[in-house]
């Protein structure tokens, strides 16, 4: 932290966390304050470090899928999803066209899945508890497709490299379906609880602001950067996965502030549903898995993939030595680059104000961690 | 698995030439396969030439991906002029890839991302241990803690950054873990005795 924001004599240094019911897991921020007033914040994290890079360095490609389920629990589909394109890109290899709608129909449910579980925990921290409960309802239509789908709720597992981990279930379509009419409308019923409290207008209105610049300075990405007005989602601009035969659009704000990326997120949970419903109507008939070597042994080479996880751009490097393991696996995973701005961002805030910016940044610790 | 006899040999791929069962270590691998990559053409690479000559020695596509090879000390410069002058202005990602048995042991990579060109490309850098980079700070903000991360982990320091300090691990921890001479097992076991109470290592 640069010195010339400390007033010295009425600096005060305030620890929060890492056991803090507002930080989203175990993150620890070391405040420097002035009275209420923020003159800046320093994270400190590792908490959950678990080596992910070197465990995937230590095991064979499929080995290491269910791994990547374990970083962002809160999106295991993305993190699987962005993984096996990027052993996919080494091997040359396409998933086929029925993997792909399934694909699209499983991460969108869990984009969904993640921003519920974000609203309900970031109106929690601003003082409504009551959402909370609500985002728990839907997201368990949500969470009961994927248990049926793979047998696990969090983390899934759901994809394999080259294509599915399962055939789909008789009724999938019927199910997604039906979650989706459920969740439409709870969306709007959110937004009457929210939208137009005041309390909730008052608490999120110009805090926590970072503009497009900036947010490009930091690398910060996914709906953060959509709300500070920069129109730019990797499902858009580098289509993978079949994405570019759906009609979605790609919701940004104005202000960058708290309030826009809330009203970001809640467009595309909206938005996600459009891509379900229009995916599930056309999932193709076909194998579901594309012609892969069991042992998996991609040609000396390297890649970086990226897809657009519900936080932001996921990506996966990976070097391979032609062996049946990664010579190096680097994941840039989004909630650690965004966590970076919170210094930025809560600089002349309150006090009170952290806890929103740290809920509208959000991140899983898991995956800051890894 | 490794029972299949009849693995789908791919292009580009050369076929084991004999089903030997030695389930470890292979007593006579094949000839050091190399990256087959394709030279990299177009304006961009032109601009880089011109301005850097042969401080920037390779321009190569893998699998539809740009990337380029530089001398560690124009990797700044050309971040600089990458970012003001051809609208690279998103750092995604700075890594490490390590290999021992080379003299210049790392490989420094950059991930950058244009939103105008909508393109992502990667700057790469050999660097030989102790070797300090310059940091990227200055040009990228970002790269703070991206460049700390490699410090934790590789233990490459960059020259003039503002904050060189670990970042995931504690900060008295010994040793770089993604090192490929650190075995997945190897910890700082004098750190956990002392700081937990408990037995190290597993």
């Amino acid at each position: 932290m640069p010195d010339q924001t400390f007033l010295d004599s009425t600096e005060l240094v305030l620890n929060m966390g890492p056991q803090h019911p507002s930080t989203h897991g175990v993150l620890r921020v070391v405040l420097k304050l002035d009275g209420e007033k923020v003159l800046g914040a320093d994270c400190v994290i590792g908490y959950l470090h678990r080596g992910v890079e070197k465990i995937g360095e230590n095991r064979t490609y499929q080995q290491f899928a269910p791994y990547v389920d374990r970083m962002d629990y809160c999106a295991a589909v993305s993190n699987g999803l962005g993984y096996c394109l990027a052993v996919e890109k080494l091997l040359n290899a396409e998933a086929p066209p029925r993997a792909q709608a399934v694909r699209v129909v499983l991460t969108e449910l869990n984009r969904v899945a993640s921003h519920l579980i974000w609203l309900g925990t970031h109106a929690l921290d601003i003082g409504a508890i009551t959402p909370l409960f609500y985002v728990m309802r839907e997201r368990e239509e949500i969470l009961n497709i994927f248990e049926k789908y793979c047998g696990a709720r969090l983390t899934t597992h759901a994809f394999r490299i080259g294509g599915l981990q399962y055939e789909t279930y008789d009724g999938l379509e019927a199910d997604v379906k039906a979650a989706c009419d459920h969740v439409l409308p709870k969306i709007d019923e959110y937004e009457r609880l929210l939208t137009g409290n005041r309390i909730w207008v008052g608490r999120l209105t110009n805090v926590g602001v970072l503009n497009a610049a900036d947010c490009k300075q930091y690398g910060v990405t996914g709906p953060m950067l959509r709300a500070a007005g920069v129109k730019w989602d990797l499902r858009k601009a580098q289509p993978y996965s079949g994405y570019q035969q759906y009609d979605f659009e790609i919701p940004t704000g104005t202000h960058g502030d708290t309030f826009d990326r809330y009203l970001v997120r809640m467009e595309e949970m909206r938005q996600s549903v459009r891509i379900i419903r229009q995916a599930v109507e056309r999932i193709p008939e076909g194998p579901i898995m594309a012609k892969i070597p069991k042992v998996i042994k991609p040609p000396v080479g390297e890649a970086y993939v990226s897809i657009e996880a519900p936080k932001g751009e996921l990506g996966y490097f990976i070097v391979s030595d032609g062996s049946a393991q990664p010579y190096r696996l680097r994941v840039r995973p989004p909630s650690f680059v965004n966590l970076q701005a919170l210094d930025q961002m809560t600089r002349g805030a309150l006090v009170a104000d952290v806890v929103a910016i740290i809920g509208t940044l959000d991140i899983v610790l898991g995956e800051v961690d890894r | 698995m490794p029972e299949d006899d009849k693995p789908e040999v791919k292009p580009g791929q050369a076929a084991p030439p004999a089903a030997a069962k030695p389930p470890a270590a292979k007593p006579a691998p094949k000839p050091p396969a190399v990256m087959a990559v394709s030279p990299w053409e177009g304006e961009l690479p032109a601009l880089l030439k011109q301005r850097f000559g042969d401080q920037v020695p390779e321009f190569s596509t893998y699998l539809g991906q740009n990337f380029l090879v530089a001398k560690p000390e124009a990797i700044v410069p050309i971040l600089e002029l990458l970012r003001f002058e051809a609208d690279f202005e998103y750092l995604v990602d700075v890594t490490a890839v390590d290999y021992p048995q080379r003299a210049e042991r790392f490989d420094l990579v950059y991930v950058l991302y244009s939103f105008g060109r909508n393109q992502h490309i990667r700057v790469k850098t050999q660097i030989a241990d102790g070797y300090k980079p310059a940091t990227a700070t200055r040009v990228h903000r970002g790269a703070n803690w991206l460049e700390r991360e490699v410090f934790d982990m590789f233990g490459i320091e960059f020259a003039g950054h503002p904050d060189m300090r670990r970042i995931l691990l504690p900060e008295d921890w010994e040793g770089y873990p993604l090192r490929k001479d650190k075995s997945i097992l190897a910890c700082d076991n004098k750190w956990i005795e002392e700081h937990l109470g408990i037995e190290g290592g597993q």
